[in-house]
C-alpha cells in the first residue's frame, strides 16, 4: 500500500542520510525534498483519511522485540493526524527557512534536523508504549545537537541543561511504561506486551495506576513546559537556532500535549480523575505565569517561549477538562499554536535583522513604516495569537474553557483572565517593534521574496484553519467521542461551527 | 564414588573442553613465540596467533552451542552461560590484542609475556564463569586475577603504571582472602563444595538458611566477588588502577574482568545460594543502589577519560547488580544481555581514547577530544553511539539493555531498583554528554606546541621536540584502532535496532540455568 505509515516515518532521516553524503553544497535542497515529501504524504493521508472511524487506519503491527513485548506498531487516528500534518508543515517550513541561510557544517544540521522529524513522527505514529517512549526520548539527541553545535554563544551549558532536565521526566517515564507493561501483563497472567491496544485491556489497579500517571505527567510536564518546570526554557530558547526553534517550539511541546491524550487518558483513567484537581491547577499556573512574564519580558524570543507557556496550559487545561469539548479543544489549539509560533519566530528573526542583530523590542520599534507587507503578516500573527474572535485560536480557546466550565468551572473562569492577558503581550510585541518611535539601529526594509516564500504559506494556512476550523475538528470527532475520555458529560454538540 | 573417580582419573570430554583448551594453548604457543629474535615474529606473528587462538576459541564455542557437559567429574559446565560468556572473553581480547598491538606495553614487557598473560587471564575468566563447585571457583579467580596484576604494570617506564599494578595487587589480593575465607563458611555451614550440594542442602528448608555460618559466609562472597566486579563501596581502587595501567588493558579490564565477576556471581548466587535468596537478595540491592549513586556522582567531576570510564564502569555494575538480585531467569538473560552490549560499547569509547592518546599529547584528557566531531568523524561517531549507549538512550544497544534491566526489576519485585537505575542514568547524563559535548561543540584541537606547553603530556612518551607540530598534526591512530571502534560502535547501534539475535542467544543462556 502506497501510504504504509513507516515510509513517511523514516522518509525524513533516509533523506538526512543521503544529505550526508552529498557535497556540502546540496545538503540544503536534498533535506528540502525530504521535507516536501513528508508533507505531501501527511495531506495524503488527511485526504485519505476516513472521517467516519474513530479507530486506528493504515496500522502497521510487526514483533519487533518478541522477548520484551515490543511491537513496532503504527497506526493513525483522529487524535494523531493533527499532530502529523503540523509536524510535516512546520519542518517544511523550517527546513525551507534553513536552506536558505548561510550555516556552517550544513550536512550536519540538516541532517539533526530531519532526524528529530522522525523522531517526532515516531512519537505520534506509535501504538506501542515502548516505541513510543523510545522515540519521545529519542526526539531529543538532535535537539540536543541542533542547539549545542549551531547555538548562540552559551549554547553548550544551555543544551546540556535542556536535555538534562528533560531527560529526568523522561527516563522516569520509561521506568514507568515498562512497569506498566509489566504489572498489566503479570495482573492479567498473560505474556508482556506494550502495544496500546494490548493494555487498555489490561487494566492497572488504582494505586499502580497513580504513581505511574505521576511519572508520566512529569515527562510531558517538563517537555511542554509547564509552570514550575520551566527552568530549561529560557536558556534553550535564547540559544537555540531559529529553524530548529521554531519546530521545537511548534512541535516538540506539542507531542507532551499529545501524551496525555495518547497514553494517560486510555491507560491510566482512574488517576486522571484522581489528579484532575492538581494538573488544572499546574495549567493554571502555567497560563498565569506565562502571561505575567510574557507581558513582562523585553527579548522577543522569550516573549514568545512564556507565550507558549501559557497557551500550553490552556491545551494541557482542555485536555484535563475530561470531556469532548475539552479534549477537541486542546487538539485544535495544539494545532493553530503550533501554526501561529512558527512563523512568528521567523518573523522574530526578520525583525532582529532590522534592528541591528538585536532581539530586544526595546531596539525595535518603527518597523512597519519601510515594510507594510511583514506588518499585515505579522498583525494577522498577532491577532491569532491572542485568539481573536474569528481566529482558529479562538474557537480552540472556547472550547477548551467551555469544557473546563462544565466540569471545574472555577479553573474556567480564572484561565479567561489568561485570554485578556494575550492580548496584552501579543499586541505589545506587536507595537513596540512595528510602530512607536524609530529605534536607534534600525534600517527597516520589505521582506524578501525568499522570507515571503516561508512565511506567507504559513500565514494563509493560519487563516484557513481560522476560516473552517471544522476541517479539523471534524477528523478528530470520532476518536475523541469513541476513545480516550469519559464519555461527554453533556449532550451539548462537541464541534462548533465557524463563527 | 568420589574415591573411586579419583582412583581411575576424571574421564574429560576433550571436545567441550575445546575452547578453554585453545586459549591455554594459544598461550604456551604465544610465550614460546615470544623467545623467538626475529622482531617479525614477536610483533606480528604473536599477536595475529593470539587473535587466532581466541577465535578458534570462539569458533569451537560455537560448534559446543547446546550440548551443556558436565566436565571434570563435576568441576566445571561446558552450557550456553559458560559459552556466552566466554564470547565475551574471547571479543573482548581480541579488541584488547588489536588496540595493543603497536602500543607501548607489549613492547617494554616483552610481545610474548604480555599476549600470554593475557590469553591466561581469559582462560582463567572461563574456567570461573564455567565453575561448579567453590574450588574451581577460587582456582579460575586467582587464574584471572594474577596476570592482570602483572598486564597493568606492563607501561614498565611509566610510574603510573607500575603504581595500578601494585594497588591492583594488593586490593585484589584482599578481594580474593576475602572470598576464600567467605567460601569456607560456606562449606563450612552447608558441607559440600560444589553448588549442587550446597543448592541441595539449602533447599531443604529449616534453620541452615539462618544459620550466622552461612550468613557470614555469604557476606564476605559477595565482598570478595564485589571487589572483582567494583562495586560500592569496595570500588575506590578501579579509578586509580583504569587511570594507570596502559589503556588496552583499561579497556580489557573494564569488560572482560566484569563479566567474568557478573559470571559467577549469577552462577553462586542464582544457581548454589538461590534457596537463601532472602540472605543475600536485600543486601545485594542496597549494594546495587549505593554502587549507581556512588559511581555516577563519582564520574561527575572527572577530566580523565579513564576515570570518567573507571566511574561510569561502577555505576554499570550498579545496573547489572539489579539483574543479580531478582534471581530470576529473567534478571540472569537482562544481565548477560547487559555485559554483551556494554562490552560493545566501552570498547568503542576506550578504542577512541587509544586513538588519541596517540594523536594528541593530551593523553586521556577529555580536552583530546575537542573539535573531533569535524576533523576525525571516524573517531567522534563511535564515541558519540558508545557515550549516548552508555547513557542508555533510544535507538542504542545501551536502550535496550536497560529496558530489559528494568524490566527484570520489576518483574522481581524490584520496581524501586529500577528506579534506581533510571535516576542513575539522568545523573550520567550529565558527564557522559559533557564528552559529547566536547567532541561537537567545542574547536578543534589546533595548537599542539602551546599545548603541549600547557598540558605535557601525562606519559612522557613524546618529547617536545622543535618542529613536533607538522609531525604531530599529521599523526593518525593506526587503522586497526579506528577499526575497533567504528567497528564496535557500528554494533552499538545495530544491536539497538536489531537486538533479536543477541536476545536470543542470551535466551538460551538463561535456559541452561535448570533451577528457577
Amino acid at each position: 500500500m502506497t501510504l504504509h505509515l513507516s515510509i513517511v516515518l523514516w522518509l525524513p532521516v533516509a533523506f538526512g542520510v543521503l544529505g550526508l553524503l552529498m557535497p556540502a553544497k546540496l545538503a540544503g535542497r536534498v533535506a528540502l525534498a525530504g521535507a516536501l515529501l513528508v508533507l505531501a504524504y501527511a495531506v495524503l493521508y488527511l485526504v485519505d483519511f476516513d472521517m467516519s472511524s474513530g479507530g486506528l487506519q493504515n496500522v502497521t503491527d510487526e514483533t519487533w522485540i518478541a522477548e520484551l513485548g515490543i511491537h513496532y506498531k503504527l497506526g493513525l487516528d483522529g487524535l494523531n493526524l493533527v499532530f502529523v500534518l503540523l509536524t510535516a508543515i512546520t519542518w517544511f517550513a523550517a527546513t525551507l527557512w534553513a536552506s536558505f541561510g548561510q550555516l556552517e557544517k550544513p550536512k550536519l544540521f540538516f541532517f539533526h534536523l530531519l532526524l528529530g522529524e522522525t523522531a517526532v513522527l515516531g512519537a505520534l505514529l506509535a501504538q506501542d508504549l515502548a516505541l513510543f517512549v523510545l522515540f519521545f526520548d529519542l526526539m531529543l539527541i538532535p535537539f540536543f545537537f541542533l542547539v549545542g553545535v549551531w547555538g548562540g554563544p552559551a549554547r553548550i551549558a544551555a543544551t546540556t541543561k535542556m536535555v538534562i532536565y528533560t531527560l529526568v521526566g523522561s527516563l522516569l517515564m520509561l521506568a514507568a511504561a515498562i512497569a506498566t507493561g509489566v504489572l498489566a501483563a503479570s495482573g492479567a497472567g498473560e505474556s508482556l506486551s506494550f502495544a496500546f491496544s494490548d493494555l487498555a485491556q489490561r487494566p492497572l489497579g488504582d494505586g499502580t495506576q497513580e504513581w505511574i500517571f505521576l511519572f508520566f505527567a512529569a515527562a510531558f510536564l517538563v517537555k511542554m513546559p509547564a509552570f514550575p518546570l520551566h527552568g530549561w526554557m529560557p536558556d534553550a530558547y535564547r540559544q537555540m537556532p531559529l529553524p530548529a526553534l521554531a519546530v521545537f517550539s511548534a512541535v516538540l511541546s506539542k507531542v507532551a500535549a499529545y501524551g496525555f491524550l495518547r497514553v494517560c487518558a486510555p491507560l491510566f483513567p482512574h488517576a486522571m480523575e484522581k489528579f484532575q484537581t492538581l494538573l488544572l491547577a499546574i495549567a493554571l499556573a502555567s497560563i498565569l505565569y506565562g502571561s505575567a512574564m510574557a507581558f513582562t519580558t523585553t527579548q522577543a524570543r522569550l516573549i514568545l517561549g512564556y507565550s507558549s507557556l501559557a497557551q500550553l496550559g490552556f491545551i494541557t487545561m482542555g485536555i484535563f477538562a475530561l470531556n469532548e469539548q475539552g479534549t477537541q479543544g486542546a487538539l485544535l489549539q495544539s494545532f493553530n499554536h503550533g501554526l501561529v509560533v512558527a512563523p512568528a519566530f521567523f518573523i522574530v528573526a526578520l525583525l532582529a535583522a532590522r534592528a541591528g542583530g538585536s532581539e530586544d523590542i526595546r531596539d525595535m520599534g518603527g518597523i512597519a513604516l519601510r515594510a507594510p507587507a511583514l506588518a499585515a503578516l505579522f498583525l494577522i500573527v498577532a491577532f491569532a495569537t491572542l485568539a481573536m474572535p474569528g481566529s482558529a485560536n479562538f474557537v480552540g480557546e472556547f472550547l477548551i474553557l467551555l469544557g473546563v466550565f462544565q466540569t471545574k468551572f472555577v479553573f474556567s473562569i480564572l484561565a479567561f483572565a489568561g485570554v485578556v492577558m494575550a492580548s496584552f503581550y501579543a499586541l505589545r510585541l506587536y507595537i513596540r517593534t512595528m510602530h512607536n518611535r524609530t529605534g536607534p539601529r534600525v534600517e527597516s526594509r520589505e521582506l524578501s521574496l525568499r522570507d515571503a516564500i516561508v512565511l506567507v504559506p504559513l500565514v494563509l494556512a493560519i487563516i484557513a484553519i481560522s476560516v473552517y476550523p471544522q476541517f479539523l475538528l471534524a477528523r478528530t470527532e470520532r476518536t475523541v467521542a469513541g476513545g480516550g475520555t469519559e464519555p461527554a458529560l453533556a449532550e451539548t454538540p462537541a464541534t462548533l461551527e465557524a463563527p | 564414588m568420589i574415591t573411586a573417580a579419583a582412583a581411575k582419573g576424571p574421564e574429560i570430554d576433550w571436545a567441550a573442553l575445546s575452547p578453554l583448551v585453545a586459549v591455554f594453548g594459544g598461550a604456551l604457543i604465544v610465550l614460546m613465540l615470544g623467545l623467538l629474535r626475529s622482531r617479525l615474529a614477536r610483533e606480528t606473528l604473536v599477536p595475529v596467533l593470539s587473535i587466532a587462538s581466541l577465535a578458534i576459541a570462539f569458533g569451537l564455542g560455537v560448534w559446543q552451542w547446546g550440548e551443556r557437559t558436565d566436565l571434570i567429574a563435576g568441576a566445571l559446565r561446558m552450557d550456553e552461560l559458560t559459552l556466552v560468556l566466554t564470547f565475551v572473553f574471547c571479543v573482548a581480547g581480541i579488541a584488547t590484542v588489536l588496540l595493543s598491538w603497536r602500543h607501548a606495553a607489549p613492547r617494554e614487557a616483552a610481545h610474548g609475556e604480555y599476549y600470554a598473560l593475557l590469553l591466561t587471564s581469559i582462560a582463567g575468566m572461563i574456567v570461573l564463569v564455567a565453575a561448579q563447585n567453590l574450588v574451581t571457583l577460587f582456582l579460575g579467580f586467582e587464574l584471572l586475577s594474577i596476570p592482570l596484576y602483572v598486564l597493568c604494570a606492563t607501561e614498565m617506564r611509566r610510574a603510573s603504571s607500575l603504581e595500578a599494578g601494585l594497588k591492583y595487587l594488593i586490593v585484589g589480593s584482599v578481594g580474593s582472602a576475602t572470598l576464600l575465607y567467605g567460601l569456607a563458611f560456606i562449606y563450612g555451614a552447608t558441607g559440600s563444595t560444589d553448588f549442587a550440594g550446597i543448592a541441595r542442602d539449602l533447599s531443604g528448608g529449616g534453620d541452615i538458611v539462618s544459620d550466622p555460618l552461612l550468613l557470614t559466609g555469604i557476606a564476605l562472597t559477595i565482598v570478595g566477588l564485589a571487589f572483582k566486579a567494583s562495586t560500592a563501596p569496595f570500588h575506590q581502587w578501579t579509578p586509580d588502577v583504569y587511570e594507570g595501567a596502559p589503556t588496552p588493558v583499561t579497556a580489557f579490564m573494564a569488560v572482560a574482568t566484569k563479566a567474568a565477576a557478573f559470571g559467577i556471581m549469577l552462577r553462586l548466587f542464582d544457581v548454589a545460594l538461590i534457596d537463601a535468596a532472602v540472605d543475600w537478595a536485600p543486601p545485594l540491592a542496597v549494594l546495587a543502589a549505593v554502587t549507581i549513586i556512588v559511581g555516577n556522582v563519582g564520574a561527575l567531576g572527572q577530566s580523565s577519560l579513564k576515570r570518567l570510564l573507571a566511574y561510569s564502569s561502577v555505576a554499570q555494575a550498579g545496573y547489572m547488580l539489579a539483574g543479580v538480585v531478582v534471581a530470576s531467569r529473567l534478571g540472569l538473560q537482562a544481565t548477560v544481555f547487559y555485559l554483551a552490549v556494554y562490552l560493545v560499547m566501552n570498547v568503542a569509547a576506550f578504542a577512541v581514547i587509544v586513538a588519541r592518546e596517540r594523536e594528541t599529547p593530551l593523553g586521556d584528557d577529555i580536552d583530546s577530544l575537542n573539535g573531533i566531531g569535524s576533523t576525525r568523524p571516524l573517531l567522534a561517531w563511535p564515541m558519540t553511539i558508545a557515550m549516548l549507549g552508555l547513557a542508555g538512550l533510544p535507538a542504542t544497544a545501551g536502550f535496550i539493555g536497560k529496558f530489559y534491566l528494568i524490566n527484570a526489576a520489576v518483574a522481581g519485585d524490584y520496581a524501586w531498583l529500577g528506579v534506581f537505575i533510571v535516576v542513575g542514568s539522568m545523573i550520567s547524563l550529565a558527564y557522559y554528554l559533557k564528552v559529547i559535548a566536547a567532541i561537537w561543540m567545542r574547536p578543534a584541537f589546533e595548537d599542539e606546541d602551546e599545548s603541549a606547553v600547557l598540558a605535557p603530556p601525562p606519559g612522557g612518551e613524546q618529547p617536545a621536540l622543535a618542529g613536533a607540530s607538522e609531525e604531530a598534526t599529521t599523526l593518525r591512530a593506526q587503522g586497526e584502532v579506528v577499526f575497533v571502534a567504528v567497528l564496535f560502535g557500528a554494533a552499538t547501534f545495530v544491536l539497538g535496532i536489531v537486538p533479536s539475535p543477541l536476545l536470543n542467544v542470551v535466551r538460551d543462556a538463561g535456559a541452561a540455568i535448570g533451577l528457577f
